[in-house]
C-alpha cells in the first residue's frame, strides 16, 4: 500500500511520494529525502546509531514507521548545527577523541544534545545511564564521556559569566 | 585553533609526530555528512539482496528461481550457474563458493542473489525463490574431525591446519605442575556500520568500480576480478566509508554478489547488510578448546609448557590457518620458557567460518596462559604480580619456535606501571564522581539490584604478547606516493582508514618530515599500489613506514633543488619547524616560499624484513616483530546472583611510541571494552549449527554502563626495527583484559568461598563468564 504524505524535518516540510506505507522513518529519511546523517546498525532500537528527535523525544527512527510522524516536527543530526559549522558538542566530540569510524556518532550526538538539553549538569551515572542506550563499538566510550562533561563544563563556566 | 604557532624563533607546524590533532574527517562525522559506504545513493540504482542456506549441512536438490521473477520489481535474479570465473574465493584457500551449488555448508551461505526496485520486494522475491535440501547430518564436534569421525564436508577435508612446535627438552618436568582446560566462545566483530557496497559497471559492461567497506581493497580486487573472470584492471575499487572493522571486513562477503548483479543488469546495485544477515555474513573470532600444562621450579620460574589448541574454524578456511599459528607461537605467552610441546588443530565444521577478529589467535592462547600463570602462582605460593615478573620476557629470550625476541620487550616494566596505577577509591554500589550510593554502579545495575552486604571485590592480572604485521614468509608491504608543491603536501595511499586514525598520522608525519602545514589526502583506491591489510596492528608500521619513506624521498629533492639554488651540499639541509635550514651555515629559508611553484612527487614501496614459515616441529623465525601490554582490572562481584560488574582496568602498553597518543588512547579503552566484552557477555550462540541470537537484542555488547574506568599509562621505548619507532597499538589491548576480568571474578569468588568454607568450586576457565559459571 502506497500514500503521500508530509514529514516536517529541521525545520522544513517535505514531500513524500508514493511510499510503501511499512517503510520506517529511518528509511524515508535516508532513502526518500536523502538525509543519510541518521544510521541503521540493528533495525531494533538497541543501538541508537538512528536516534532523533520527535515532538521534541529522542526516538529510534528505525522504530517509528515515517507514515505516522507526520505533522511532528523531526530534528535530525543535520538539523544540529550548519554543515561546516559544527555545535559546541560536535566539535567536543572531534576534540576529545569521541570519534574513530563515526558510524554511531550522529546518533550520539543527537542522543548527548537532549541529555544536554533536558540535564543541563550531568553526573558520571547520568550520562552513562542516559547514553546507554547507543552502542559503539571503537572508542570504550570513555573518550565520549570527556567530550560531553567538556562541554557540560563550558556550557556552565558561559553561563556563569553571562 | 590556530594553524601555525612560534617556538624558539622558528615557524612550526602543529599537528605533527607526538601531537593528538583531531581526526581530519572528525567534524564531518559528528555532523551526520561523511558518506558510509551504505550511504551512496545513485539515481538508478538497484537494490540487491542474498538467499541464504537454512541448514548446516545440505545436499542441494534442486533450485527454482522462477517465482521470484513472478514478482513485480525484480530485475535479476542469479546463482552459481551465472558465475563468469572462478567459482570460489577465499583469503588463504580459495574453498568458499560464491554460491552454494552442490552443497550448504553452515546456516547463512549464500545461495542466490537477486536485485530489486525495493528493499521489501528483494525480501518477498528471496522468500520466493524456491530451493530443496536434502539435509545431511552435520558435523558440529571439532574433536569428530580431528579423530576422522565424520565423512569429509567438504573435497579438501575436515582439517583446516594441524601445526605442532616442538622445543628444547620436550622430556623436562618441573618441581610444580599445573594444568586446565579453557574454553572461548564465538565472539562477533559487532562494527556498527553494516556490510554495504554500491556496484557500478562500466558503460561498455566489461568492467566496474565498486565502493566498499573493506579492510584490504587490493586483495578485494584479487578475489572479485577472478571470480567475474574480468583482468585486475577492469576492477576499480574505492573505499566507502567504513563502520569499523575489527578483521571482519578482511573476507569476501557481498562483494562478488553485487559486481554480478550490477554487470548482469549493466545498473548499479547497491546492497546493504541488516545486522541478523551481517551474523551470517562475515568471519568471526574462533571459538577454541585449549588444554595447557605448565612445569615450573618450586620458585615459580617456566620450565616447560605443553598445550593442546583446537580451533573451530566453521565451515571455510578463511584465515583459520594463520590463526592457528598466532594462537600456538603464543602459548608461552610473554614469559621466557626454553622448552615446550604443542599440538594445534585448526578445523572444519558446519558451523558459522570463522577468520581474523582483532587479536588472531592471541586472544584465545592468552586467556589459557595467564589462567595457568593464576594456578602456578597458587601452587608455588606467590602473588600474581610476583610470578609474572619473575618469568617476563626480555629482548634476546629464545622463543618457543627458535626466534629471538629482537623487539623491545618491556614486559616486567608493563607489569610494574600496571602496579603503581591508582586502585578505585569508590566502594562497593558508591558513585566514582560523588561517593553518593549508586545502585547503577552494582552488579546487576538498578533493576536486580545486589545486596552490597553480598557483593565482594576481586582483583585479577593478565599479560599479554602480540605479534605484529603478518607473518610466515608473506612478503608484506605498503605503498604510498607523496606529492610537495606549492608548501602543500599530498598523499596518496590505499590504506583502507576503517576508524584507527591512519588518516591522522599520515597527515602528522608528513608535516614533521617536511615542514608543511597542509597535507591533503587523496581518495583511498586502488589506482595505487596495494598497502596491504588494516589488520595484524600492521599499518601504524606499514603504511606509515611507507608514507614517511615517501616524504622522505621528497625531503631529499627538496634539499637538492634548495642546495643547488644557493650552492650548498644538499646533505648540509635539515627540516627545523617550517623551514630549511643549513645545519652549517646560516641559511634559513621557508618551505613554502622555496616550493612555490616547483612540483616534487615520489613514490615509495615499504617492506618489512622477510619471515619463515614454521617447519614440521614448528620451528623457524615466522613473526615479525611483538608488542606487549599488561592489565589489571577490579570486579564486583555478587556470588548469590551470578552478578558482576568490571568497576576499573588499568593498563601499561608498550607501544614504543606514541605517534598521536590521544588516538592511542583510543584504541587501548576501544579495545578493552571489546575484551570486556568477551569476558562477560559476548558470544554467538550455535545450537544444531542454527545461530539463536544474530540481533543486538540477543547478542550483547558492552554499553556506556558496562564499561568501567580506565586508567592507563604508555611504555614508549621506541623499537629501532619500527620505522618511526612506533609499534601498533590495536590489537594488544583487547587481548590480556578478558583474563584479568576472569581473574579478578575469580578472585571475588575465592574471598566468599573461604568465608563460607567451601573448597569445592571449578576453576572459572571460560569466556564469557555466564551467571550459571558464578551462582553454583
Amino acid at each position: 500500500m502506497s500514500a503521500n504524505y508530509k514529514l516536517h524535518v529541521n525545520g522544513r516540510t517535505h514531500d513524500v511520494a508514493d511510499a510503501w506505507v511499512g517503510e520506517s522513518l529511518l528509511y524515508v529519511l535516508r532513502e526518500r529525502l536523502g538525509l543519510m546523517g541518521s544510521k541503521g546498525a540493528c533495525e531494533q532500537g538497541e543501538c541508537g546509531s538512528c536516534s532523533v528527535l520527535l515532538d521534541g523525544d529522542l526516538v529510534c527512527s528505525c522504530l517509528v514507521l515515517a507514515a505516522s510522524a507526520v505533522d511532528r516536527p523531526i530534528v535530525t543530526v543535520e538539523g544540529l548545527g550548519e554543515r561546516g559549522v559544527p555545535t559546541d558538542l560536535q566539535r567536543a566530540f572531534v576534540d576529545a577523541g569521541g570519534v574513530q569510524c563515526g558510524f554511531c556518532t550522529p546518533g550520539l550526538i543527537v542522543a548527548a544534545h537532549a541529555l544536554l538539553e533536558r540535564t543541563p549538569d550531568p553526573t558520571l551515572t547520568e550520562i552513562r545511564e542516559e547514553l546507554s542506550g547507543n552502542l559503539c563499538r571503537c572508542t570504550g566510550y570513555g573518550r565520549i564521556i570527556e567530550a560531553v562533561r567538556r562541554v557540560a563544563d563550558e556550557r556552565h563556566d558561559r553561563n556563569g559569566q553571562a | 585553533m590556530t594553524a601555525t604557532d612560534t617556538r624558539a624563533g622558528s615557524l612550526v607546524s602543529t599537528g605533527r609526530i607526538g601531537d593528538s590533532p583531531p581526526r581530519p574527517d572528525g567534524i564531518i562525522k559528528a555532523q551526520g555528512a561523511f558518506a558510509f559506504s551504505s550511504d551512496l545513493p545513485i539515481d538508478g540504482a538497484m537494490w540487491g539482496a542474498t538467499l541464504r542456506s537454512p541448514h548446516p549441512y545440505a545436499r542441494i536438490v534442486s533450485i527454482d528461481v522462477t517465482p521470484a521473477w513472478k514478482v513485480p520489481g525484480v530485475e535479476a535474479v542469479v546463482t552459481a550457474a551465472d558465475v563468469p570465473g572462478k567459482e570460489t574465493y577465499g583469503l588463504i584457500a580459495a574453498d568458499q563458493p560464491v554460491f552454494a551449488s552442490d552443497h550448504v555448508r553452515y546456516v547463512g551461505q549464500p545461495v542466490a542473489a537477486i536485485a530489486a526496485d525495493h528493499p521489501e520486494t528483494c525480501r518477498r522475491a528471496l522468500a520466493a525463490i524456491d530451493v530443496t535440501y536434502e539435509v545431511l547430518e552435520p558435523l558440529l564436534d571439532p574433536e569428530a574431525a580431528i579423530a576422522g569421525d565424520h565423512p569429509p564436508i567438504h573435497p579438501d577435508g575436515n582439517i583446516l591446519r594441524h601445526q605442532r612446535i616442538r622445543c628444547g627438552d620436550v622430556d623436562a618436568v618441573g618441581d610444580v605442575v599445573v594444568e586446565g582446560t579453557y574454553e572461548i566462545g564465538m565472539q562477533d566483530q559487532a562494527f556498527l556500520g553494516l556490510e554495504a557496497a554500491v556496484a557500478v559497471p562500466d558503460d561498455d559492461g566489461l568492467g566496474i568500480e565498486l565502493h566498499i567497506a573493506t579492510q584490504w581493497l587490493h586483495e578485494d580486487r584479487k578475489q572479485v576480478a577472478a571470480c567475474l573472470g574480468l583482468a585486475d584492471d577492469r576492477v576499480r575499487l574505492v573505499l566507502g566509508g567504513v563502520g569499523g572493522a575489527f578483521g571482519a571486513r578482511e573476507d569476501i562477503s557481498l562483494q562478488v554478489h553485487a559486481c554480478l548483479l550490477a554487470l548482469r543488469l549493466r545498473r548499479p546495485v547497491r546492497m546493504a547488510y541488516s545486522r541478523a544477515e551481517s551474523f551470517l555474513g562475515h568471519v568471526h573470532r574462533h571459538p577454541a578448546k585449549i588444554w595447557m600444562r605448565h612445569h615450573a621450579t618450586a620458585d615459580g620460574r617456566l620450565v616447560k609448557v605443553e598445550a593442546r589448541f583446537v580451533l573451530d574454524g566453521g565451515a571455510f578456511a578463511s584465515t583459520s590457518s594463520a590463526v592457528l599459528l598466532n594462537a600456538i607461537t603464543h602459548t608461552q605467552g610473554p614469559y621466557r620458557c626454553l622448552n615446550a610441546v604443542v599440538e594445534g588443530y585448526a578445523v572444519r565444521t558446519n558451523h558459522l567460518p570463522c577468520g581474523a577478529m582483532r587479536g588472531f589467535g592471541v586472544v584465545q592462547a592468552c586467556f589459557a596462559h595467564e589462567g595457568q600463570m593464576d594456578r602456578l602462582a597458587a601452587a608455588c605460593g606467590l602473588d600474581p604480580v610476583e610470578i609474572r615478573l619473575r618469568n617476563a620476557m626480555e629482548t634476546g629470550d629464545p622463543l618457543i619456535t627458535g626466534q629471538v625476541m629482537e623487539s623491545v620487550a618491556p614486559v616486567a616494566r608493563c607489569i610494574r606501571e600496571t602496579a603503581a596505577l591508582p586502585m578505585p577509591v569508590e566502594a562497593v554500589g558508591q558513585a566514582a564522581d560523588s561517593g553518593a550510593q549508586d545502585a547503577m554502579r552494582l552488579p546487576g545495575g538498578a533493576g536486580r539490584t545486589a545486596d552490597v552486604g553480598h557483593v565482594r571485590r576481586g582483583i585479577g592480572w593478565g599479560v599479554a604478547m602480540k605479534n605484529l604485521m603478518y607473518s610466515e614468509g608473506f612478503d608484506d608491504y605498503s605503498t604510498a606516493r607523496c606529492g610537495l608543491a606549492d608548501g602543500v603536501a599530498t598523499l596518496k595511499f590505499a590504506t583502507a582508514e576503517v576508524g584507527q586514525g591512519f588518516v591522522t598520522i599520515a597527515q602528522q608525519i608528513a608535516r614533521t618530515v617536511l615542514g608543511v602545514q597542509t597535507v591533503i589526502l587523496e581518495p583511498i583506491d586502488t589506482s595505487i599500489g596495494s598497502a596491504g591489510s588494516t589488520s595484524a596492528s600492521r599499518q601504524t608500521w606499514m603504511s606509515g613506514g611507507a608514507v614517511d619513506a615517501a616524504c622522505r624521498a621528497v625531503r631529499e629533492r627538496l634539499f637538492e633543488h634548495v642546495g643547488a639554488i644557493h650552492g650548498l651540499d644538499p646533505l648540509r639541509l635539515v627540516i627545523d619547524g617550517r623551514e630549511v635550514v643549513d645545519s652549517l651555515g646560516d641559511l634559513r629559508v621557508a618551505v613554502d616560499d622555496v616550493t612555490t611553484g616547483v612540483r616534487f612527487e615520489e613514490t615509495v614501496e615499504f617492506h618489512h624484513r622477510p619471515t619463515e614459515e614454521l617447519d614440521a616441529d614448528g620451528q623457524g623465525n615466522c613473526h615479525t616483530a611483538f608488542a606487549f601490554v599488561a592489565h589489571r582490572a577490579v570486579v564486583d562481584v555478587d556470588p548469590d546472583l551470578g552478578l558482576l560488574k568490571v568497576i576499573q582496568v588499568a593498563t601499561a602498553q608498550d607501544v614504543g611510541r606514541a605517534l598521536n597518543p590521544l588516538s592511542v588512547l583510543g584504541q587501548i579503552e576501544g579495545g578493552i571494552s571489546q575484551g570486556l566484552g568477551l569476558a562477560v557477555m559476548e558470544e554467538i550462540v550455535q545450537i544444531d549449527g542454527v545461530v539463536r541470537n544474530a540481533s543486538f537484542t540477543d547478542y550483547l555488547l558492552p554499553t556506556f554502563l558496562d564499561m568501567p574506568d580506565v586508567v592507563a599509562t604508555l611504555v614508549e621505548e621506541p623499537d629501532p626495527q619500527a620505522p618511526l619507532g612506533a609499534k601498533g597499538a590495536g590489537e594488544p589491548p583487547c587481548i590480556s583484559v578478558t583474563p584479568a576480568i576472569v581473574a579478578a571474578v575469580r578472585n571475588a569468588l575465592a574471598q566468599f568461598d573461604a568465608e563460607q568454607g567451601r573448597a569445592d568450586r571449578p576453576f572459572l576457565a571460560r569466556a564469557p563468564i555466564r551467571p550459571s559459571d558464578i551462582a553454583l
